[in-house]
């Protein structure tokens, strides 16, 4: 990786067990990285926010029922303009759009399910796969 | 409160208990558990219990932490208690907005005006 190198993409894969440490630590490697690439505060804010959800979404729900040691695989790219990050389980998928939405009335007090709503306000694209195990999340800097 | 590894900040002032939290970052889930516990454990020590939340330390929380906060607000409503949120960082207080929980919450820019608002 080309820590610093703003020209230069840093990317990696990595395989992420279900320990803070450990998940603390890919986030602030691809946030110190967006850093690096120029990105501002308020984008790294973003960043982190929905890192964690995703990340969490795999492990909670992604892996409900499996295993405790079952891994997840994190995909990031930094790039000066662009950061591509995907975090894909090896559960049996969901479908996003069956999640209530709980920014309804009538939703506002359910405790759960803000954190699909936190990722797509704050990235540029959020796409998923058909089996609803994987999402690509893409931010690009503000011009 | 008394514990040692208790990641909130307690202290009781004119009837209204003030929370600090003790972390910069509310993400992690178990932490998220036992603050939430912890606070339940001061509304249900209370009748009709006034809480004031201050995120003055808080640089990041996560959906749980907002899912425990919901929780806390319904166990604070259930015993006729009020429940107010101050000092919020403006890059949070968006993501209350973001969720449309700025509708939910009672939310001062300060402690001060908090408290007064009791």
């Amino acid at each position: 990786m080309s820590q610093g190198e703003h020209s230069t993409p840093a990317s990696a894969t990595i395989e992420l067990v279900n320990d803070r440490d450990a998940i603390d630590a890919v986030e602030d490697r691809i946030v110190e990285l967006a850093e690096h690439a120029g990105f501002s505060k308020s984008a790294r804010f973003a960043l982190r926010l929905a890192l964690e959800e995703a990340i969490i979404n795999a492990f909670k729900h992604g892996h409900s029922g499996l295993p405790p040691d079952t891994t997840i695989t994190v995909d990031y790219e930094v790039g000066p303009s662009r950061i591509f990050v995907a975090v894909e389980d090896q559960g049996p998928g969901f479908v996003p759009d069956a999640v209530p939405d709980p920014t309804l009335d009538e939703n506002l007090e359910l405790p759960s399910g803000r954190g699909l709503v936190l990722i797509r306000a704050y990235m540029t694209s959020v796409t998923y796969n058909e089996r609803g195990n994987r999402v690509e999340l893409v931010l690009e800097r503000k011009a | 409160m008394g514990s040692a590894d208790s990641r909130l900040r307690v202290r009781r002032t004119d009837g209204i208990t003030q929370i600090e939290f003790v972390d910069r970052n509310i993400l992690d889930e178990a932490n998220i558990q036992s603050i939430g516990e912890e606070i339940a454990s001061i509304i249900e020590a209370e009748d009709k219990p006034k809480l004031l939340i201050s995120f003055a330390n808080v640089d990041h929380l996560s959906s749980a932490a907002l899912g425990t906060l919901i929780t806390i607000n319904n166990k604070v409503r259930g015993r006729d208690g009020e429940l107010r949120l101050a000092d919020i960082d403006p890059q949070i207080y968006e993501v209350f907005v973001i969720t449309r929980l700025n509708k939910l919450f009672q939310i001062m820019d300060s402690s001060e005006e908090a408290m007064r608002s009791f």
